[in-house]
């Protein structure tokens, strides 16, 4: 089955509530995933345009989170997982034996549902991506840190406190410490799995309004079980079921006309 | 299609489906009533139809309540969120018809103290192309039926016809004899009526057409071929 793509449409620049059609960053062809016998991931093929957030939904085991480790290769830790298929970025392909995963995960960075700090200082958290690749330089070091929290709106709730513990600070404050850590190295890419499903409705709304920010510098690709907040942030929203894409396209469109009935069943509630 | 997982909101639809059905119901006999009143210089009914109104006014405010609690209730997305968007705009329409029916009502209750001008033969045909499009383009949208939504836009003009020609025909009673002109007035605003009562009708329709097909063809001036 194919699944409907219409992103590659020209949509006028005219309508009232489109954009202008982005240039591709990530190309995704006929991408397979398979953990010994089991296939999470069947084929899927996708065009991820640069700048756009790009939200992922679908039940669970639907193959979203698989989909999303396979754009930094973090499925590559997995030793039961094969993939077949082709995934470049801007045309470089990210499965060629010559690939660094090492580097490429500073091209893609990543946050994940549980905010994960290193047991440091808020400082040392931040710095330590760019102390890893050589940064040494503290003046340099200083820059990045205060650049990338004030990126992730956390600069001003932490500006007087750097040295103290990440631990201390709060599950929204650690998720946009995680989200600045994940800046500090510059990546083009931003991963999000489930950024804010373990955070109050205000921490929540903090976050969403982050991505807002952030995509005018990176193109995220955030997966959620929270079709709301798919419908908030995204542009561009993809629908996985069993494995497969069913349907990509713009979010506005996909939640109030979606063309495919899988899509329409799931988003509107109807489980079968 | 399958039910939604969540009952309570598939009942609150279901609800809101029935709702729109009953006041559209209602706001269909209001206009027969009216006309009927009319033709038959019956007092009484022109009043009782007038003291409904206030039925079909309650039932425009339930359904907004409705509405309302739904939309922020379960955040409702595409079929459902257009059923929601379409239910709020029918019923702005049906109670405008209402009205219709109010204002006609109160015409009859007027002239049932003067003597006819001439007898009823185009107001009876408007009334009944008026809520045979109403009647359709509520069937079309229980049983979400593009065509038949389609056939109520394009009838339209005819009763957009009989309004003009029977603009044309009390004028020229108007001209020749001065002392109709009250009465003339009285039935023309009666045709208009009749005539925003098709208008309405068709408004229905096109948001009938936009809850299936999640496409707008209102404020063309031909519906498209290709839906």
């Amino acid at each position: 089955m194919a699944a409907a793509i219409d992103i590659a449409l020209p949509r006028p620049s005219s309508t009232p509530g489109t954009e202008a059609a982005a240039p591709v960053k990530i190309v995704v062809r006929d991408l397979t995933v398979r953990y010994g016998d089991t296939v999470a991931l069947d084929a899927v093929s996708m065009d991820i345009p640069s700048h756009r957030v790009t939200a992922l939904i679908g039940p669970s085991g639907c193959g979203k989170s698989s989909f999303l480790r396979c754009l930094n290769r973090m499925n590559d830790h997995i030793p039961a997982a094969r993939i077949e298929g082709q995934v470049m970025i801007d045309d470089d392909p990210l499965y060629h034996p010559a690939v660094d995963p090492v580097a490429l995960r500073r091209r893609v960075g990543m946050v994940f549902q549980k905010s994960n700090p290193f047991p440091k200082s808020i400082f040392d958290n931040v710095a330590f991506g760019p102390r890893v690749h050589g940064v040494r330089d503290a003046v340099q070091l200083r820059g990045i840190v205060e650049r990338t929290l004030r990126q992730a709106a956390l600069w001003d709730e932490v500006a007087d406190r750097l040295e103290r513990s990440a631990l201390e600070l709060s599950g929204g404050q650690q998720q946009r410490l995680c989200i600045a850590r994940a800046l500090a190295v510059d990546p083009e890419i931003l991963l999000m799995d489930e950024p804010a499903s373990a955070l109050d409705p205000i921490a929540t709304a903090k976050i969403e309004e982050l991505i807002h920010e952030l995509k005018s510098a990176y193109t995220i690709v955030i997966v959620t079980h929270n079709m709301q907040q798919a419908a908030r942030v995204s542009d561009l929203t993809a629908y996985f079921y069993l494995g497969r894409l069913i349907e990509f396209g713009p979010t506005e469109r996909l939640f109030t006309n979606p063309t495919r009935q899988e899509t329409e069943d799931y988003i509107t509630g109807r489980f079968g | 299609m399958p039910l939604h997982t969540d009952r309570t909101y598939e009942e609150h639809l279901g609800e809101l489906r029935t709702a729109v059905l009953e006041m559209g119901g209602l706001v269909e006999e209001q206009i027969g009533q009216a006309v009927r009143a009319l033709i038959e210089r019956n007092e009484p009914l022109a009043r009782s139809t007038i003291a409904r109104d206030h039925t079909v006014n309650r039932f425009d405010v339930e359904i907004d309540d409705l509405c309302l609690k739904l939309l922020a209730l379960h955040q409702p997305a595409a079929r459902d969120l257009r059923l929601i968007t379409t239910a709020l705009k029918i019923t702005t329409d049906l109670e405008r018809i209402g009205d219709m029916a109010e204002h006609i009502a109160e015409r009859a209750v007027e002239l049932v103290h003067e003597s006819p001008i001439k007898p009823y033969i185009d107001i009876p045909r408007m009334a009944e192309l008026s809520r045979d499009m109403l009647h359709r383009s509520l069937d079309a949208f229980v049983r979400e039926d593009v065509e038949l939504a389609l056939a109520v836009c394009v009838a339209d003009d005819q009763i957009d016809k009989l309004h003009e020609q029977l603009f044309r025909e009390l004028l020229s009673f108007m001209v020749e004899d001065p002392t109709t002109v009250t009465r003339a007035m009285r039935l023309l605003f009666v045709s208009k009526c009749l005539e925003r009562v098709g208008d309405h009708a068709t408004n229905i329709a096109e948001m009938v057409i936009f809850m299936v097909k999640g496409r707008s063809i209102r404020h063309m001036d031909t519906p498209p071929r290709d839906l």
